[in-house]
């Protein structure tokens, strides 16, 4: 149960980026998690509720994408997803395959929104 | 409503982290192992048989990590060398910042090898990296052959395989050959070594792979420093 740790490192990252941007404040944000990273979607977002609940970013959306295993063929070049750990080229048979993503555990996007258009977690700037 | 692309890591921090101590520690040639397995597959007995195994004098020094006790510091401190336990205090894994902080006062180019033996944890350790030249997970066959396809991070980002507990083979259902095959599945790269710390077998294979592994970090060190 690492994501507790991990939902904090979002939050107090999201909050650097919504400094840079005076006069808005962050509505949603997204994730890519790579299925060979040992993160846990679920308890992510359990977390993440608990952490922003009553805080600044209380509302804030988390949206996750989760990216499968992806390999290359050395043979034919195919890009191809992994399943159940079969790593053999589906167009020409080879074994010879290399990894090429699905351990990513990254930032997607942040959304943020003026103060004032939206009524959901909107606090005066006055 | 505007989009911001955010161009980063999740784990920035803990990565800028290790990526400052793996600069330090290819500077110094000091080669650095992060050791991590479920609790009791042999992660400290495997550490204890490497350091009886090594001469007097040998710059070599271990950080240690549980939630609780100093009990795997007092076990391998007997062996001579500076050894620390990093006490977690309830965290499942160690982080770069641990590290950082703990070898504060240990003169990293007195150091040749460095072992860090994470807390006893198949899953969250394989988020974090730690600045290692190499993770190595260990497996023991009271453990169940199918343990790579279940965790399959921790198989995928590690370097070697240790199968523990080998002298256990006649008297548990363990397939080996299908705990490699497993193990190859998720990582096809991965070198595995099958030992006993308990009787023995098989360490001289990992002592040499150790070996080998330190001079390729004596090579990677800049020449001026050599």
């Amino acid at each position: 149960m690492h994501e507790l740790g991990i939902a904090n490192s979002i939050l107090e990252a999201v909050r650097t980026e919504v400094a840079r941007v005076p006069g808005r404040y962050a509505t949603k944000v997204s994730l890519r998690i790579g299925e060979m990273t040992a993160v846990d979607p679920e308890a992510l977002r359990f977390s993440f509720e608990i952490l922003s609940q009553d805080t600044d970013l209380a509302g804030l959306q988390l949206e996750i994408e989760i990216c499968p295993r992806r390999n290359r063929c050395e043979e034919c070049g195919q890009e191809f997803t992994v399943r159940d750990y079969d790593i053999q080229c589906p167009q020409c048979g080879s074994l010879r395959t290399q990894f090429l993503s699905g351990d990513e555990f990254a930032f997607g996007y942040l959304e943020v929104e003026e103060y004032g258009t939206s009524s959901v977690g909107a606090q005066s700037t006055e | 409503m505007e989009r911001v692309p955010l161009e980063r890591k999740v784990l920035n921090e803990n990565d800028r982290i290790a990526a400052d101590l793996r600069a330090r520690f290819q500077e110094q040639g000091t080669l650095c192992l992060n050791f991590i397995s479920s609790p009791g597959s042999g992660k400290t007995s495997l550490l204890e048989r490497t350091l009886s195994s090594l001469p007097k004098g040998e710059r070599v020094a271990v950080l240690t990590g549980d939630i609780q006790t100093e009990n795997d510091a007092n076990r391998l401190k007997r062996y001579g060398f500076p050894v620390k336990q990093i006490t977690t205090g309830g965290t499942c894994h160690l982080d770069a910042r641990m590290i950082e902080r703990h070898l504060a006062d240990w003169p990293l180019e007195d150091l040749d090898l460095l072992f860090i033996e994470n807390v006893g944890n198949l899953v969250c350790p394989s988020s974090y990296d730690l600045g290692e030249e190499a993770k190595i997970v260990l497996l023991s066959v009271t453990e169940g052959e199918d343990k790579p396809l279940k965790y399959p991070s921790i198989f995928f980002k590690s370097q070697l395989m240790i199968l523990n507990k080998v002298d256990l083979l006649p008297y548990v259902p363990f397939n080996v050959n299908a705990a490699v095959e497993n193990a190859r599945k998720v990582h096809p790269g991965i070198e595995i070594v099958k030992v006993s710390c308990l009787k023995g077998n098989g360490l001289d294979e990992w002592l040499i792979w150790l070996e080998k592994k330190r001079q390729a970090q004596k090579e990677k060190q800049p020449a001026a420093v050599r």
